[in-house]
């Protein structure tokens, strides 16, 4: 009851304080506020994915992963990711924990070796697995983790969208800002455009064919990557979305990690 | 008497496996999986003893078989078989795995052959001691046999508590006379001894502990058994040719291993204090730094470098080849479609002139073929060194695998 009366006072303060002449940063803040508190309370999910890159040339490949994230309350989420294909790195595992704010704790699993190895999470903006998304994109996003500006709002693709820029609070990001496309009903986000440390354009990604889940969390199935500067894309498609499966701390530590297949 | 024993401890080892398998019922589907794969070793360098050659074929199946049941329990088999042109000793069979895995709330138990990895250096794996070397199959002390054992582990907010009984040992493989990378006299196996009366029977115990504290991971453990590294006794054969026998001792060792990370730099190390390995007890540890620049040259490359110092304290009496060394490397990651990777490293001797440098790569074709090229010289030895025997052994391999 406390708590409903407490998401309550926030929604009317939202609803509220435009009103109070607000500031396009202030105004930036509270539709990313409101957009994590949407995201809020799904536990746990487990999903799968196709990742496929493509190069300037048109060639492809592709791997596959399965995903497992736990929902942490008052923190970032913890997440692991097994990689299926290609074959010779079948096994291979990503634990990590991510914190709202600081680096994240990162373990990989390498299955050859048996081995769990502590590797550095400070350089977020390595490429992921080979794909044009950096481990900044891919890793839990919390409001802590950029400064926020409201832009403008306008149609995209049909939906009424907030525009709005993000600017990451780590120094080590590989961006200098964010633009960010949020549809004003459902708080989907339809489109981000990255600019690098020079400030120029880096790469665009869209979000599509987006699915409600527990009749609440909008998930995209698609989520494309394209990088400007070098030509390369990444498509990450998305199935098998499975909400509250009872996952727990235990499924996300070293032995998990060890057991995973 | 110790007959009846070993005989029974063995049927009763396989009952409790087989117990376990009949009782869990099953829901995922079988997977089949693995890898084979074609190799060939040359050596640029002629062969210094009789019966050696200069290059090799060799052909090897690695398939692994998985299933998992209810709750999260699983069924593991790995066998493993390489056959190899030009030394007898090379072309062997082994069980990697054939593991059950009983999941509960309060632990794990794992039961059967396994293979498990201690450690958090790169360049010398000196706390990892569970397993057997398997160094035919390469010297880089990455390969291992599988291990018999019964081990359950606790996972809790404290950390995780292991527990290992160890039934049986493993003997190490050497190469035979046809295969390079070996000393003038060759190991016979035939003549194998024990410390304990036991001999391979004999049950090893270990535990280990392990957690983290925020960018600290650190483990703690505990081995008391057969030493997985033999001394070398001078001996003859039924020919009466000069041999070396392997003698395996009965140790204690204790062991730390920790890992610290602070912005792009990882820090590692580990240490062993050993009792009960030919006269004298010793320390030992190695460690060092990893440090990685992200997307380098503004590309999508990842460069590491690496630094290690190994240390022992019998210093010219060490078994093995790191009593003082410097160790340095580079990896880098081309992070592209092929997963192309690069490690060079360069190994120092401090009190000598030898060094150790080798090179892996390693290059996907497609979804399914890896291709993994290794080279390795040993140079400027004298004739104290640990390698002097190997100095004409410089290797180029080139492995094409079908992952499947």
């Amino acid at each position: 009851m406390k708590s409903t009366v407490c998401i309550l006072s926030i929604v009317i303060f939202f609803i509220v304080s435009p009103a109070m002449a607000e500031t396009p940063e202030e105004k930036g803040l509270a539709i990313a506020t409101e957009d994590d508190k949407r995201d809020n309370g799904f536990q746990d999910f487990t999903a799968n994915m196709v990742m496929l890159l493509k190069n300037r040339q048109g060639e492809e490949s592709s791997r596959n992963i399965r995903n497992k994230t736990l929902e942490v309350e008052g923190d970032g989420d913890k997440s692991l990711s097994i990689f299926d294909r290609p074959r010779d790195v079948k096994g291979t595992a990503l634990l990590n924990f991510t914190h709202k704010v600081g680096t994240d704790d990162q373990w990989l699993y390498l299955p050859a070796l048996k081995r769990v190895k502590r590797i550095s999470s400070a350089n977020k903006s390595g490429s992921f697995m080979g794909s044009e998304f950096a481990y900044e994109d891919v890793t839990s996003q919390e409001v802590e983790k950029y400064n926020y500006k409201w832009i403008r709002d306008e149609d995209y693709k049909g939906e009424k969208c907030f525009v709005f820029e993000r600017y990451p609070v780590y120094k080590n990001s590989g961006y200098t800002r964010q633009v960010v496309w949020l549809d004003q009903k459902d708080y989907k986000i339809l489109r981000i455009e990255f600019f690098d440390r020079k400030n120029s354009p880096l790469k665009t990604l869209t979000q599509t064919d987006f699915k409600q889940y527990l009749g609440k969390y909008w998930y995209p199935g698609n989520m494309y990557m394209e990088n400007h500067q070098t030509g390369k894309s990444t498509l990450l498609t998305w199935s098998d979305y499975k909400f509250q499966t009872g996952l727990s701390d235990k499924n996300f530590n070293k032995n998990s990690l060890k057991r995973t297949r | 008497m110790p007959a009846f024993t070993t005989t029974s401890r063995g049927i009763l080892f396989l009952l409790i496996v087989a117990g376990f398998f009949a009782a869990a019922s099953t829901t995922q589907a079988h997977e089949l999986t693995g890898f084979v794969g074609a190799e060939t070793r040359l050596y640029p360098n002629s062969a210094r003893y009789i019966g050696q050659e200069d290059h090799s074929v060799s052909l090897v199946f690695k398939p692994e078989y998985y299933h998992e049941f209810e709750g999260g329990s699983s069924f593991t088999f790995v066998p493993f078989y390489r056959l190899n042109s030009a030394d007898q000793e090379r072309t062997h069979f082994d069980i990697r795995e054939l593991t059950f895995l009983w999941l509960q709330d309060d632990f794990e138990l794992r039961l059967g052959v396994r293979k498990v990895f201690w450690g958090t250096t790169e360049f010398f794996h000196l706390v990892d001691i569970i397993n057997q070397f398997d160094l035919v199959e390469n010297i880089d002390f990455e390969d291992k046999l599988g291990q018999p054992m019964a081990n359950i582990s606790f996972s809790r907010d404290w950390g995780t508590l292991d527990l290992f009984w160890l039934p049986y040992f493993r003997e190490r493989t050497f190469p035979g006379k046809g295969g390079r990378l070996r000393g003038a006299t060759l190991i016979d196996g035939d003549q194998t001894e024990y410390e304990s009366a036991a001999e391979e029977w004999h049950s090893d115990w270990a535990f280990r502990y392990s957690h983290f504290f925020g960018d600290w991971d650190v483990g703690i453990s505990q081995f008391i058994g057969t030493n997985r590294e033999p001394s070398l006794l001078d001996g003859t054969n039924s020919n009466g040719d000069a041999v070396k026998i392997p003698r395996y001792e009965q140790i204690t060792q204790t062991s730390l291993d920790l890992s610290f990370v602070t912005g792009e730099w990882l820090w590692k190390g580990e240490a062993l204090y050993r009792d009960g390995q030919g006269n004298e007890n010793y320390y030992a540890w190695t460690g060092g730094f990893e440090y990685t620049f992200t997307r380098i040259w503004n590309s999508q490359m990842d460069l590491g470098v690496l630094g290690e110092w190994m240390y022992d304290t019998r210093q010219s009496k060490a078994t093995n080849a790191f009593q003082n060394d410097l160790a340095g490397g580079l990896r880098l990651a081309f992070n592209n479609s092929a997963s192309t990777e690069a490690l060079f490293g360069w190994v120092q001797d401090i009190d000598s002139s030898t060094r150790l440098l080798f090179l892996e790569t390693n290059h996907r074709f497609g979804d399914n073929l890896l291709l993994t090229a290794e080279f390795r010289a040993f140079i400027n030895q004298p004739a104290t060194d640990f390698f002097f025997e190997s100095r004409d052994d410089e290797i180029m391999q080139i492995e094409l695998a079908y992952y499947f």
